[in-house]
């Protein structure tokens, strides 16, 4: 069956300093399409270019070189207050240090890219609370993020990405600040959205045992793909 | 709706951070509090000079003497604020003579309505076994009556008969009244009083009872008893008592429509001539409505010039807010990179900020305008005036304050709503 395809990524090259001696090519021509529905792992080392092409594709960031297609938008044609529409609306990202809003309490942060996308108050107010059930934090709503523990703060980041149904849930190391124990609640989490709602969901991670739970493993590699292959979870 | 969202988030940013949120207000606090103080004893003062002014006649021109030359105090008896008369050394023969305000009379018959002319026969005591009541005696013109609006509660004034012949008639305040008579005004009318006045004792018959004016004589305070009030006798008695027959001040009321700041020149050009050879006096005239206008601009510049020096205080406020929201966006790096992240426009950003700097001015403000209102009523209260804050000033302080807030907060919202989202995201 052709899926959909969500990530289209055609000869991406990036590189930085341009035109000065320590000019630094990160990326070099890669490609990758990512399609609707799928769990998906790039694991690298540090230093491989990972973390630029999660920038890239949580379009953050731009490529040198190349095209790219969220959604079947055409990226490079867009403008800087479309990419701000498109990250909120289309992507939805859970980062390692969880970067809640401090001061601000968990579901007023499920609330925030609703807000930007000028939801009404009381739609936000629902949706979010829906979303903390969702992830099993229907009894902290109200507590501030430094009354949360890693995990649950995790958890609340996790609602605020799916707040306003993305295309694509990007996770960049949304274990690496967790004890195994939370980890693993957080990968289930991640397990039960790909498989209850269908979500696409790409992971980024230096972990090999975590990229083997994914339906699909890319390593990466000084900037280029070395490797694909199926991972254990493949239906 | 954001910015609703905007406020609320500003309001609980800075209730997370009271101690911080207060220093940076204080800036704007001492600012606007010392704006509004100002402005308000200010304006209460203005009012209460130009009512008091009003009160002794606009449209009166006071004539009297200056000494030539060096000096600049004049001779005049201090009756324009009603602090102590000042004794200078004009004598009788330095004074306007009755001939000079005839001829004065006569060519200008068509500007002058009357003229008052007053003797002041010194302070005493009205004397009636052991009670008492403190008066200043002043000899007055039938033109007196007209310059100052003064009211009779009980009996008359002076006849033309008693002004012409120097009969011994005293009108006397109603609080006088209450000292000797106890308040029976019927009694005091017609009664004899027995004078004290520099050593000696005057007897005088009482034909009528004024009322005392409590707020044109300005700063009293001394109980009832005690206070000082005028009795008025006629001129020519006045004169006899005190062994004179020139007029060292006088005050001319002019008709409606006669523009007084001119006649007041005109009035002084008139009397000139007959100083040329005074060694020592020349004519001085000035009107109530120019006293009322110099005193207001004056107020007004003083208001004007520490209204300037409050403003650089606001300044420095403002570059205070300015450095702590500077600091403020360094700190929230990482939250910016994450909104950023999350979908937020740099419009969004920019808004944030900025709203979270108004919300700091106008707090501050609104405290300053409580402060400055308390202060300036405060200040006004001890000097005696009735204080009244000017809702111009505290609307035009809201007003600053936001702005300050608009203007000291873009440059920080700006540089929050610029920053790379990949490095405020990395940023520890």
């Amino acid at each position: 069956m052709e899926r959909k395809k969500v990530i289209q990524l055609e000869d991406i090259y990036k590189r930085f300093y341009i035109g000065t001696p320590n000019e630094l090519q990160v990326l070099n021509g890669i490609s990758l399409t990512v399609g609707e529905g799928e769990f998906v792992a790039i694991v690298g080392q540090s230093g491989s270019g990972k973390s630029t092409l999660m920038n890239i594709i949580g379009a953050l960031d731009r490529p040198t070189e190349g095209s790219y297609y969220l959604d079947q938008v055409d990226m490079n044609a867009a403008k800087d207050t479309e990419l701000s529409r498109i990250r909120n609306r289309k992507i939805g990202f859970v980062f390692q240090t969880y970067n809640l809003i401090s001061k601000t309490n968990a579901i007023k942060n499920v609330e925030m890219p609703m807000l930007y996308a000028g939801m009404a108050r009381k739609k936000r107010l629902e949706r979010a609370k829906e979303l903390l059930t969702l992830v099993g934090m229907e009894e902290r709503m109200h507590h501030l993020p430094e009354e949360l523990s890693g995990g649950q703060k995790q958890r609340v980041a996790i609602a605020r990405a799916m707040a306003n149904d993305p295309a694509i849930i990007l996770a960049d190391e949304p274990t690496g600040a967790l004890d195994s124990g939370t980890g693993r609640m957080v990968m289930d989490i991640f397990h039960r959205l790909h498989k209850e709602q269908g979500k696409t969901i790409v992971l980024i991670t230096h972990s090999p045992e975590l990229a083997e739970e994914t339906e699909r493993l890319i390593t990466i590699k000084d900037g280029n793909i070395t490797g694909e292959r199926s991972g254990r979870d493949r239906q | 709706m954001i910015i609703y969202e905007n406020i609320r988030l500003a309001l609980s940013g800075l209730a997370a951070n009271k101690m911080r949120a207060l220093l940076t207000m204080l800036g704007i606090i001492i600012g606007i509090a010392s704006v509004i103080a100002i402005m308000t004893v200010g304006n209460s003062m203005t009012t209460s000079v130009s009512d008091s002014m009003a009160s002794m006649g606009a449209n009166n021109i006071t004539v009297g003497l200056q000494q030539k030359a060096d000096e600049e105090e004049s001779t005049e008896e201090g009756l324009q604020f009603g602090g102590p008369p000042r004794r200078e050394t004009a004598e009788d023969e330095d004074g306007f003579t009755v001939e000079m305000l005839e001829n004065y009379c006569e060519t200008y018959r068509d500007s002058i309505q009357a003229i008052s002319a007053s003797e002041d026969v010194g302070s005493g005591q009205i004397v009636e076994g052991s009670l008492y009541a403190n008066v200043s005696v002043t000899g007055t013109s039938l033109g007196y009556f007209v310059a100052n609006s003064i009211d009779i509660l009980t009996g008359r004034f002076f006849r033309e008969r008693e002004f012409d012949d120097g009969v011994r008639v005293a009108l006397i305040s109603d609080l006088a009244v209450d000292n000797i008579f106890g308040g029976d005004k019927e009694t005091a009318v017609g009664s004899q009083v027995q004078v004290n006045v520099g050593d000696k004792y005057y007897s005088f018959t009482v034909v009528g009872i004024y009322e005392y004016d409590q707020s044109a004589s300005g700063f009293s305070s001394s109980s009832t008893k005690d206070t000082t009030t005028q009795m008025y006798i006629p001129l020519k008695t006045a004169k006899e008592l005190t062994h004179t027959e020139n007029y060292l001040q006088f005050t001319v009321v002019t008709t409606t429509g006669v523009d007084a700041d001119t006649f007041t020149e005109t009035t002084e050009n008139f009397f000139s001539p007959y100083y040329r050879n005074n060694r020592k006096f020349e004519p001085s005239a000035f009107s109530m409505s120019s006293m009322v206008e110099e005193m207001t601009s004056m107020l007004g510049t003083i208001t004007l010039a520490i209204s300037v020096i409050a403003g650089i205080a606001l300044l420095v406020g403002g570059i205070g807010v300015m450095n702590i929201m500077l600091v403020s966006i360094t700190e929230r790096t990482k939250e910016i990179g994450t909104r950023k992240a999350l979908g937020a426009p740099n419009s969004s950003i920019r808004l944030q900020f900025i709203v979270e700097s108004i919300v700091i001015c106008l707090i501050g403000g609104i405290i300053g305008i409580v402060l400055g209102v308390a202060l300036g009523m405060g200040l006004a209260n001890l000097l005696g005036t009735s204080a009244s804050p000017s809702v111009q000033s505290i609307v035009l302080s809201l007003t600053f304050s936001m702005v300050i807030g608009l203007f000291f907060g873009y440059y920080p919202a700006n540089k929050a709503a610029k920053m790379n989202p990949i490095e405020a995201l990395r940023y520890e």
